[in-house]
């Protein structure tokens, strides 16, 4: 049984700024991805982000990605799994990981859970046929490994990722059909949709797909556009060609780990589906077990990052470790964090986080 | 289908390589997914499902679906998505759930 002072599951962007602000307070850490890479989803994010300089802004996710990942190699207070899943999580709080055909039980003195979150699907006909993918699966497909999901696409949201994947599906040389979006206006930021409006797509708020069409795989798809109370308009059904649907409606968290950890949990929708309670801490019913990132709540990767420093910070200051600045420290990252979350982009998020607040 | 020219990516690809689907010959990159090699070859079609036998493919990408299960080198249940092609491998069509025999 091996023990650790802090352990972390998932090397994405919260995972990554956890270990590093944790290390940075002294705590020996071990990071844990079942990846053969660090970075998590930002390794494909080509967009520059928004927010303010420490926040990142104007970077990209790809740069960001390998920038954090070697910081952490480097760092000798963080040992690093990789291609390691985490299998479970124990009574007795031990955590059983899989590295290489191999079980090692891991003992920690404070957990951080950040595993992030995973792509909803949307229930139409045809839903399961090769050729309707999650749009950030075609992200990863395009941006990481230089391949084509098809020739043409229908991308269902346009919230920020489906309409940045749209972009990047053009700068791919992909042809896209439209975006389709179901509520009344655009979710995503204004500057994103200008761009491929400008490119020619056309983007139809009130629409929905009723189903995929094709033998095998996808041909196209029918949409219609939608009455107030969000039921299809008899009459208004159209085909789409198209060999490739993306669908971009949401994300959930990934909460096994927290569930079997027996933390209290609560569904709340605009967070992505069941989230964990937490206190200002970033720790949730369970002592020493910290969340941070997409899995305690769908937000992006600037405010991922900002709750793995939290984490990190907080779980080795409750282990003893301190420094001159622990306290402005701490206070710096919760105002980036009421920053990203204010006004009314973060409405959603703010309605959802006092759902969940221990 | 392979991107020819990105405005801001360059793709470093590995050693190009040989491997089999259902006894076909077809070439990838080293150390690329098996689900991206087979995408760049126009195959998009991976599994048969257990009950309606309905074609499946790629779904999440990223490991966590379970939608491209295959077989690989006689092991099924491979998600493609996260395993890295290397030379000689034999990737088939998983029907069903698969058996280790």
């Amino acid at each position: 049984m091996r023990q650790i002072e802090i352990a972390i599951v998932g090397g994405g962007p919260a995972g990554l700024a956890a270990a590093l602000n944790a290390s940075k307070l002294g705590a020996q850490v071990i990071l844990i991805d079942r990846n053969d890479y660090l970075g998590g989803q930002l390794i494909k994010q080509t967009h520059r982000f928004f927010g303010s300089k420490q926040q990142r802004a104007s970077e990209r996710g790809i740069d960001i990605a390998l920038e954090l990942a070697n910081e952490v190699m480097a760092n000798e207070k963080i040992e690093v799994l990789t291609e390691a899943t985490a299998l479970g999580h124990y009574e007795d709080g031990v955590l059983l990981v899989e590295q290489a055909g191999k079980i090692m039980a891991i003992k920690p003195e404070r957990f951080i859970v950040a595993t992030g979150g995973a792509e909803k699907t949307l229930l139409f006909p045809n839903n399961d046929l090769p050729g309707v993918y999650g749009a950030g699966a075609v992200q990863t497909l395009v941006n990481v490994f230089g391949v084509k999901p098809g020739k043409r696409v229908l991308m269902v949201g346009a919230g920020n990722i489906g309409v940045i994947v749209s972009y990047q599906l053009l700068q791919a040389g992909v042809e896209v059909a439209a975006i389709i979006e179901g509520a009344p206006r655009i979710g995503a930021y204004w500057v994103h949709a200008a761009k491929v409006v400008r490119a020619g797509v056309p983007i139809y708020t009130r629409h929905t797909i009723l189903r995929a069409e094709g033998e095998g795989e996808v041909k196209g798809a029918v949409i219609a556009q939608l009455d107030d109370n969000w039921q299809p308009i008899p009459g208004t059904e159209r085909e789409i060609e198209a060999d490739v649907i993306c669908l971009s409606v949401g994300l959930t968290p990934l909460t096994e780990l927290l569930w079997q950890a027996g933390c209290q949990m609560t569904f709340v929708p605009e967070l992505g589906g069941n989230v964990p309670f937490r206190n200002e801490q970033l720790e949730t019913s369970v002592p020493g077990l910290y969340v941070a990132g997409d899995v305690s709540g769908i937000e992006e990767a600037s405010a991922a990052m900002m709750e793995g420093a939290l984490a990190g910070i907080n779980a080795a200051a409750s282990l003893g470790y301190t420094s001159d600045t622990l306290t402005a420290d701490r206070q710096n990252v919760l105002d980036q964090l009421a920053g990203l979350r204010s006004g009314p982009v973060g409405e959603k998020i703010r309605k959802g986080l006092a759902q969940c607040s221990l | 289908m392979r991107i020819k020219k990105h405005p801001i990516l360059e793709f470093k690809t590995g050693k190009i390589v040989k491997f089999t689907f259902d006894g076909r010959e077809l070439e990838g990159h080293e150390g690329e997914t098996i689900a991206a090699a087979l995408h760049a070859a126009g195959i998009r079609t991976m599994r048969e499902s257990g009950h309606l036998h309905r074609p499946r493919g790629l779904f999440c990408n990223i490991g966590n679906c379970s939608s491209c299960l295959m077989v690989v080198n006689g092991e099924p249940n491979v998600r493609v998505c996260v395993e890295r092609l290397r030379e000689g491998m034999n990737v088939e069509t998983q029907k069903g759930k698969g058996e280790l025999k």
